[in-house]
């Protein structure tokens, strides 16, 4: 188990209210998808921080936006993201796209989804790191191959991938060999999207390994987005729940899965099959909504089975019904008032 | 069934009418050429009539195109010409393009020994040297060789090279899951390339029936200005072919030339035009995000 | 429905073997996707059966040569006791898919996005004579009402209108329409998240009383939770076969015990430590003499390498290892191997 960090707590990264829409035009018709519609967290420095969600709640919009690739049809309406560099705030979204780009890769760095892919395959990986380096870190540039081979070694990756193209490599190795791409200008913040979907259910076990082990290695913050509840489990200290561009619950890791208030994470968990058990298993029904027209008030009540005539007309408030654990639920709180603040 | 395809292309001609300006601009040419061309069921002059008019007169309110050496109306020629180059072609691309169609789906699709023949045929087809092989045949039997058999001449000359790019886009289509479910629902070969390929083909397949349109516009001309084809009918080529005969162009009466030649342009530069943009309506693509579009709003 | 015909098995596959050779430049490369499978499922019981394996397992390529897609190199499949291994003729081809039908893995792929989605349905009726045109809805709501659906809900409406789920179910409704035998399901759930795949593989338990499953995945607690049998694959052969509550419960092959341990339980109280050493490649493992577990096996041998492992009955299931070799009978071999006679729970 990763031990959550210390106090005092610094926070790495802090998003606040934010909204971000994406606004197309097809064949006369206008659609606006609301994909992240008021989210707003703090990721604490060296935890690791899960976002948990199904298909279509916002999360990749979410990362583009932590990542300042804010390009149309993509467009920020509201909100804000800061982050801690060298004890300043910076807020990502006022920097120019040159100064993104700088505090991309040493600051913050981006595991993209279906990795694998995602290397040149008509260079070795050597080539592959020495081009990477040299745009990233040209002070390296001297002396890449000592510093890929000494951080390779760190993790217990085979050198000998170096010499090899990619489609020399197994699936797995693939995807950790663009892990360690990622992560090898120490960057404060890994920010890892899906990292073992598609993967082999050993392979998983590899990836996961090796995440924690740079961030144990380089005292980096990770945030993990998936749907694997499994993934997040294993590896964070603190989980998100997203649902259709809101958040639903966010608690530590083991108060999410023993003590889960809001019906959407209580479905999410007890939906899931474990292995030594065969009793049955109850899925939500529905699906989530479209984006583009989301259902009014509470956003999960044509899927809950609790749904109150509040929740088909107010948003309910994000609160935090216990230290570090906030639930939107008009069932946990009750709308006529109750001892919880409103959290924003 | 006719019925629904009459009022599906009527929707979509709407609808490109309304969203496309190169389709506006295209179709207004054709259309225009189009009723030339239907005028010339109501001209005063047949076909092959001469000396219904005074010779070599230049463009006038009498006469708007003017009038040939042979003593005929440039404009009723020129409706004429039209028409018969229109038939032509048509037939050309509807047999080159159905039997390439069929050939390379087929090829594609059954793959194996089958392929492996119909491909061997089709090469044996592509190496043929057309233009050498059509003056041949035009020389060899000149009397009896019309505007039917030139466009079906044509179209059976013209298949090979669809048929090889039908078939690797059909070789793509078959390895997606949609075909093999289609498979275990019971359909046959022949179904699932008309129902589950052909919409997929659609798009190259108005490009090139375009490109063997214009294709059989220009073997016409080149072999009626050799003179080969039927000099008895006025096509654009063989009015070209008159009015070189006559030395038009040395005698300064572009008239006669510029007709046809004005008229195979518009023909060319219409026919692209609306290709384009059907095409790019009807690519799959398109359409997908178009329902997206619509089934969200 | 009580079947009038009379046949020792319904599915048996026999050494069931798929090659795959290429050529670089000058040198042949040999894969063996497939290795002398064997495999039975019985006439007298449905019972889903899963396939579990990696990438690279050969899991897909045996499910492909059940459904017909893909022939063997060698070795014989049975299907109601008539040889199906290399099926000539439309007549007998729509014998075959009309009991022996597929749930592929994309359910966007599944369908042609340019097709209303009910075209499909409707096919399947028509071609296999299920019912009459005028009749055809019957078959079709019934179909559609066993996976949850209506047709008033699907009619009209193209694939990219649904969503994976629903899709997915309307898949499974389609493979229903001919009342199959056999379904062979492709990883059905595995594109789908994860909050919606316990609907669907319910579903494939309650069609256990009319059809046999066999349910390939890599989800080995999908796994777990449906069938009655599993068979675990690792570079073309049939690891560990059995009852899934043994075999998962407690795996004997070191394969199997591999994968059990690596399986992410969501549960923060169960994390297990154990690291797990990974491969660089795949290709060594599938041209090695003897075991092709052999370079990962914690307690592999000197035999491992230079002898294949044997298949070897153990406590109710077979398993493919020189660990256990000594602990054979033939009557074990034989209970091993055969399906269940009554359903587990």
């Amino acid at each position: 188990m990763i031990a959550p960090p210390a106090t005092p707590v610094t926070n790495v990264a802090e998003v606040r209210d934010l909204r971000a829409y994406y606004v197309t035009e097809t064949s006369n018709v206008q659609r606006t998808v609301r994909a992240v519609d008021g989210i707003s967290l703090q990721i604490q420095e060296g935890e690791v921080y899960g976002i948990a969600g199904e298909s279509g709640c916002g999360k990749s919009t979410l990362l583009k936006v932590l990542l300042g690739m804010v390009t149309p049809p993509l467009s920020i309406v509201g909100g804000s993201v800061h982050y801690r560099v060298d004890d300043r705030d910076v807020d990502i979204l006022a920097l120019s796209e040159s100064e993104r780009r700088a505090m991309r890769w040493s600051v913050v760095s981006y595991i993209p989804q279906g990795s694998m892919h995602v290397l040149n395959p008509v260079r070795k990986i050597r080539d592959t790191f020495r081009d990477f380096i040299a745009a990233h870190k040209p002070s390296w540039v001297r002396q890449t191959d000592e510093h890929v081979r000494g951080y390779l070694n760190d993790l217990g990756l085979p050198e000998r991938v170096l010499g090899a193209y990619p489609h020399h490599l197994s699936g797995g190795m693939r995807q950790r060999v663009t892990i360690a791409l990622a992560t090898i200008l120490s960057p404060r913040l890994i920010l890892a999207d899906e990292p073992t979907t598609a993967l082999d259910v050993v392979v998983q076990r590899g990836v996961i390994q090796l995440l924690e082990d740079i961030r144990a290695r380089t005292r980096s913050t990770l945030v993990l987005v998936t749907h694997d509840m499994g993934v997040h489990a294993n590896l964070a200290n603190r989980v998100l729940v997203l649902y259709a561009g809101q958040v639903m619950e966010e608690a530590d890791t083991l108060t999410l899965f023993e003590q889960p208030l809001h019906p959407y994470t209580q479905y999410l968990i007890n939906s899931l099959p474990k292995l030594d058990e065969r009793a049955e298993r109850v899925s939500i029904p529905g699906r989530p909504p479209a984006l583009d027209h989301a259902p009014s008030g509470c956003r999960f009540h044509p899927r809950c089975p609790y749904a109150m005539e509040v929740c088909k007309t107010v948003v309910p408030p994000l609160m935090e019904v216990r230290p570090g654990h906030r639930v939107a639920c008009h069932l946990v709180n009750p709308p006529n008032g109750s001892a919880a603040h409103a959290v924003g | 069934m006719a019925i629904k395809f009459a009022s599906a292309s009527l929707g979509v001609t709407r609808d490109l009418l309304r969203s496309s300006p190169a389709f506006r601009t295209g179709g207004v040419i054709l259309a225009i050429l189009l009723v030339l061309g239907a005028l010339s069921f109501v001209a005063p002059y047949g076909q092959g009539d001469r000396r219904v008019v005074p010779v070599d007169r230049p463009p006038s309110l009498q006469y708007i195109f003017g009038t040939t050496s042979l003593g005929q109306d440039v404009f009723w020629l020129t409706t004429y010409a039209i028409r018969n180059s229109l038939v032509i072609a048509g037939l050309a691309v509807i047999i080159s393009r159905s039997i390439g169609v069929l050939m390379g789906s087929f090829a594609g699709y059954l793959g194996g020994g089958l392929d492996r023949t119909l491909s061997g045929f089709t090469d044996t087809f592509i190496v043929i040297p057309r233009l050498p092989l059509l003056i041949l045949i035009s020389f060899m039997i000149r009397g009896a060789l019309n505007i039917v058999w030139l466009g079906v001449l044509l179209g059976l000359l013209d298949w090979a090279w669809p048929s090889k790019r039908y078939r690797s886009q059909v070789l793509t289509l078959r390895e997606e899951e949609f075909t093999k479910t289609a498979t275990f629902a019971g359909m046959g070969t022949l179904k699932i390339i008309l129902r589950e390929h052909l919409p997929f083909l659609i798009p190259f397949l108005l490009a090139d029936a375009v490109s063997g349109f214009l294709y059989a516009i220009g073997m016409e001309v080149t072999l009626s200005v050799l003179g080969l084809s039927d000099l008895g009918s006025p096509t654009i080529g063989t009015m070209i072919y008159w009015a070189g005969y006559y030395q038009a162009l040395l005698a300064r009466r572009f008239w006669w030339l510029g007709a046809p030649i004005i008229t195979s342009v518009l023909l060319v530069v219409s026919m692209y035009l609306i290709s384009i943009s059907l095409g790019r309506y009807l690519d799959p693509r398109t359409r997908l995000k178009a329902m997206a579009a619509r089934s969200a709003a | 429905m009580p079947s009038a015909e009379t046949f020792k098995a319904l599915l048996r596959v026999q050494d069931l073997t798929r090659e795959f050779v290429s050529r670089r430049g000058l040198s042949t490369r040999h894969l063996v996707a497939v290795d002398r499978a064997n495999l039975t499922i019985s006439a007298d019981q449905h019972e889903i059966l899963t396939i579990a394996g990696e990438s690279g397992s050969g899991k897909t390529t045996l499910a492909r040569m059940m459904l017909g897609l893909v022939e063997p190199t060698s070795g014989h499949m049975l299907f109601k006791d008539r040889d199906v291994s290399h099926i000539t003729g439309g007549a007998n081809r729509k014998w075959f898919r009309r009991q022996v039908q597929p749930v592929f893995q994309d359910p966007f792929a599944t369908f042609n996005p340019l097709r209303r989605i009910e075209s499909y349905l409707y096919e399947t009726v028509g071609n296999y004579g299920v019912a009459p045109r005028k009749t055809a809805d019957e078959p079709i709501e019934r179909a559609l009402n066993a996976v949850g659906l209506s047709l008033r809900e699907v009619k009209g409406r193209y694939p990219s209108e649904l969503s994976g789920g629903q899709l997915q179910r309307v898949s499974i409704a389609r493979a229903l329409i001919t009342d199959p035998s056999l379904l062979v399901a492709d990883e059905p759930v595995s594109m789908l998240d994860a909050s919606l795949r316990m609907s669907v593989v319910n579903l494939f338990r309650e069609l256990k009383a009319r059809q046999s499953v066999i349910y390939i995945t890599h989800d080995l607690a999908t796994a777990y939770y449906a069938s009655d049998r599993v068979a675990i694959m690792l570079r073309g052969w049939i690891v560990e076969l059995g009852p899934v509550q043994k075999v998962l419960g407690e795996p004997k092959h070191p394969y199997t015990q591999l994968l059990k341990t690596s399986v992410l339980e969501p549960d923060p109280r169960q994390k297990s430590t154990e690291r797990v050493s990974l491969a660089t490649s795949d290709e060594g493992s599938f041209v090695r003499v003897g075991c092709r577990f052999a370079d990962r096996c914690p307690h592999v041998m000197d035999i491992c390498r230079t002898v294949e492992p044997p298949d070897v009955p153990v406590d109710g299931r077979l398993v493919k290892c020189h660990l256990y070799e000594s602990q054979s009978s033939t009557e074990e071999a034989a209970e091993a191997a055969a399906p269940l006679v009554a359903s587990a729970t």
